[in-house]
């Protein structure tokens, strides 16, 4: 049952902490410890390179989402893995260029995903429309 | 058409393999081409045509779209759209030969006509029956001799009254304001002929049967259509002219009606491709030598020919609008927790 997302505290996205090389972390010393949540948090929203956690999403959202940011230029690589059958989250990984933070990207490519729903919805109900109206000429 | 043209529209139906399956039309893979995503040329692109469309069942081509997209929508159809179901059935009595969980798991299958959208989802530990989550019915009937059987017919309804029970022995019992809002017919299943025990004089069924509303990744009971599909269109290319016995032997390769044979002013008579849509795609074609290498079979790999089967309980194009409506609400989601509270670590 979907009834846990109104569980309190239910956190649908999560990123995996930057720590493989990314360009922007790359500036400082890698291995210092992260001082603070706060700190990791802010780096990881600037990163270039990404893995977030989508709980609760399978391939409908992951490859979706996935065909949509991989037109994005800007992309080096994106994919996704569904780490375990049983576990019911999808695993999101996005590499930029390194011009664009990695969440920017996957913004993009949430409001791109949700426009293109939205042209195919016009679309369909514009030809039900069409459909309806030929088949009330075609009765009269 | 160039080669890499073919290669990025194109899947191609080869003798002992299926190749180009997978899209490659991303920016960097193809120099001249520009496949960012532009939104304008996709609303230009995007065609949709209904072929059929009625109360239960639809057939319409949608072209332009991507498999990502098109493959998105099929499984939120079958999988993620609610419809209200039976959950639990009380049992009080049940002395009919199928055991109780057998009984029960028949009468979880019943499709019912209740739109889901005007309920909501039950919470775990939630015992009460609320009119807002829960729709109640109760099965009550008990089979007896008919007193005023015909002799020498020993058709079981003429022996015994409530032999057969089917789904309009069911009778709905409103919870709170549930009498002003639906009528039993609103609610009830979407067919009154469903059978779903036979009995014997002296057996009997007391059951209350209570539904919820829930999705077909939880139970396929909850699935609001009966299939939902795409197949890709079929595309037949003669390179050459075949005629006479050839011809027939290709026009029996495929389904009825996709080739036909036109009688030319030479007399020669020379199949031609007349309906592709229908070609079930079996590459028998390719077994015979003398045809193999004179055609090509292909799939356009943007053009889906969508089925939609409904139960009943709503209308096909109202869930396919639905299910894009529920692609759009999980980018709306995911966009909200990044913009709202920004992104949590693990």
């Amino acid at each position: 049952m979907t009834t846990s997302k109104l569980d309190t505290g239910y956190v649908k996205l999560q990123v995996c902490s930057v720590e493989d090389d990314d360009p922007a972390s790359e500036s400082g010393d890698r291995r210092q410890k992260v001082e603070s949540f706060e700190s990791e948090l802010k780096q990881s929203a600037g990163a270039m390179n990404l893995s977030f956690i989508i709980r609760d999403e399978d391939h409908t959202l992951g490859n979706s989402l996935r065909y949509v940011i991989m037109k994005n230029p800007e992309v080096d690589f994106c994919g996704y893995t569904v780490p375990h059958p049983s576990e019911n989250k999808i695993n999101f990984r996005i590499q930029t260029k390194g011009n664009v933070p990695a969440v920017d990207v996957f913004r993009k490519g949430l409001v791109d995903l949700k426009q293109m729903c939205s042209i195919v919805m016009e679309k369909y109900q514009e030809a039900v429309e069409q459909y309806q109206h030929d088949q009330k000429m075609e009765t009269t | 058409m160039s080669s890499l043209d073919e290669i990025r529209s194109r899947v191609k139906l080869e003798e002992t393999e299926v190749s180009n399956t997978t899209s490659t039309n991303f920016p960097g893979n193809y120099p001249g081409y520009d496949d960012q995503l532009n939104l304008d040329s996709f609303r230009d692109n995007l065609t949709i045509n209904i072929a059929k469309l009625d109360d239960d069942s639809t057939e319409f081509d949608m072209i332009g779209i991507d498999a990502a997209l098109a493959n998105a929508f099929r499984r939120i159809l079958i999988a993620e759209l609610a419809s209200m179901a039976i959950e639990k059935v009380h049992i009080h009595e049940n002395s009919s030969v199928l055991p109780d969980d057998v009984l029960a798991h028949r009468l979880g299958l019943i499709p019912l006509k209740a739109d889901a959208r005007n309920f909501e989802y039950r919470q775990p530990g939630d015992t009460k029956d609320h009119e807002d989550n829960t729709l109640v019915f109760k099965l009550k009937i008990i089979c007896k001799k008919n007193p005023k059987a015909i002799e020498n017919n020993i058709e079981p309804k003429n022996l015994y009254i409530n032999s057969n029970v089917y789904t309009e022995h069911m009778e709905w019992i409103p919870i709170g304001n549930q009498a002003t809002k639906y009528t039993a017919n609103d609610v009830g299943p979407v067919a009154n002929d469903i059978l779903i025990v036979k009995l014997r004089p002296g057996q009997e069924l007391d059951l209350k049967l209570v539904c919820v509303k829930g999705i077909g990744r939880d139970h396929a009971k909850f699935s609001p259509v009966c299939t939902a599909s795409y197949r890709l269109m079929p595309e037949i290319i003669l390179k050459e002219p075949i005629e006479n016995e050839d011809a027939d032997k290709l026009q029996q390769c495929f389904t009825s009606g996709v080739i036909e044979i036109k009688e030319q002013k030479n007399g020669q008579r020379r199949a031609v491709v007349s309906k592709p849509r229908l070609d079930l795609c079996s590459r028998e074609a390719l077994r015979y030598p003398e045809l193999k290498d004179r055609i090509q079979l292909n799939k356009i790999r943007d053009h889906f020919i969508f089925s939609i089967e409904s139960v009943g309980a709503v209308k096909p194009n109202m869930l396919f609008v639905e299910s894009i409506k529920l692609l759009m609400d999980k980018c709306e989601h995911l966009l909200n927790e990044i913009d709202g509270n920004p992104l949590q670590s693990t």
